[in-house]
């Protein structure tokens, strides 16, 4: 990796591809954008790119432009993040300003309809992969805490539909108490 | 005067719309439809079907839209523009905090708390989305009977796959449109 014109590129090409192909934003284009900056390019490692989520999230806007933003300040400074936002906001800019001119007759069209239903069901199967991935590696490390707050989060978020604003902060907190109660009591986790 | 306004506009939008996504539809509701008049009701509900449908993060969907309405490609880019503005700054100045400070304990805790929640959160979103795709808008909790089989094959190929081959998502999702295409195509021909 490094500052040169092959990064700029790639990075905004990068962008751009998997923005043209979300529908739907936020959660689902995150773990895409983890797909390939972590797992394909490897320029941000696995842990690093959680905490860009948990940034993107507790920021305003959204969540996929403040992620890419992320990617693309960590990758090449203030032009890298001016690329990860045009490539991220330019394919539903171009779609939405052609489809504005006749969105009535776009809206009942038949073929596009079964060819959103069909990408429905791809865009599950892609994130189900990503949680299954996810998931087991906190699983994997066998502690208390984070298996407790990753049960407690979905349930909070699926089950009784409280804002992920209020998630996000609980957890941070619980975190930051955590790490200052085991500081304290001076035992050391492993 | 009305691509400022629109910028204006857009850029409260984008500072306040906390939560992703989802957050920024009541915000633009007030601000569009209610306050400034700029679209129907009517319009409101479509562009919400529309942003749905189309690739990108719903805010810079409806950015888009609302912009070139109102005042055409201009005022496409000063509400989209308008949009990120906010959210851009904020994200780069906590990215710097990140960077700076993430090896402090306080800031490890903060992280080891948010991580796990990170993942129960994508979890929830990608629930969402695939009871939308097996059981359509009305989803009547998860009953076998009303399964759409066209869909659940698309998902579990989709899973499969992916789990196998480790295939770029993007061709999963591309796939599974044209597969949708085919399928809702040939299936009136029974």
């Amino acid at each position: 990796m490094g500052t040169d014109k092959k990064t700029f590129l790639k990075l905004f090409t990068s962008t751009f591809f998997i923005s043209a192909f979300t529908f739907g934003g936020g959660f689902v284009i995150v773990p895409l954008l983890k797909r390939k900056f972590v797992e394909d390019l490897k320029w941000i490692d696995e842990k690093e790119m959680m905490d860009f989520i948990a940034i993107a999230q507790s920021s305003p806007g959204a969540v996929a432009i403040n992620t890419s933003i992320l990617i693309g300040y960590k990758t090449a400074g203030a032009i890298g993040a001016a690329l990860a936002i045009s490539g991220t906001v330019l394919p539903p800019f171009i779609v939405i300003s052609v489809i504005s001119l006749f969105y009535l007759g776009f809206r009942d069209n038949a073929v596009i309809s079964a060819m959103l239903k069909g990408m429905q069901a791809g865009i599950a199967a892609v994130i189900a992969d990503a949680v299954y991935g996810m998931g087991a590696g906190v699983a994997k490390e066998r502690k208390v805490l984070p298996i407790a707050i990753m049960t407690v989060s979905f349930l909070a978020a699926y089950v009784f539909k409280i804002n992920v604003v209020y998630i996000i902060l609980v957890c941070g907190i619980a975190g930051a108490v955590s790490s200052f109660y085991r500081k304290k009591s001076g035992v050391r986790h492993k | 005067m009305t691509y400022l306004m629109l910028f204006w506009n857009f850029f409260q939008i984008g500072l306040f719309s906390i939560g992703g996504g989802y957050a920024a539809i009541p915000l633009i509701q007030n601000k569009i439809v209610e306050i400034s008049g700029y679209l129907t009701l009517r319009e409101f509900a479509d562009l919400i079907t529309i942003a749905e449908m189309t690739p990108g993060p719903i805010a810079i969907n409806s950015s888009t839209f609302v912009g070139m309405r109102v005042a055409g490609i201009g005022g496409a880019v000063a509400a989209t523009v308008g949009f990120v503005t906010a959210p851009c700054i904020i994200v780069i100045i906590l990215a710097r905090f990140y960077f700076k400070y993430r090896s402090l304990s306080v800031m490890q805790g903060v992280l080891t708390g948010l991580r796990p929640a990170v993942v129960a959160l994508i979890a929830s979103a990608g629930l969402k989305i695939l009871k939308f795709a097996l059981w359509g808008e009305g989803g009547a909790a998860f009953n076998i009977k009303d399964i759409n089989y066209i869909s659940f094959g698309l998902f579990a190929l989709g899973l499969i796959v992916l789990r196998k081959f480790k295939p770029n998502p993007v061709f999963i999702i591309g796939g599974a449109g044209i597969l949708g295409i085919l399928v809702y195509a040939i299936k009136p021909l029974f």
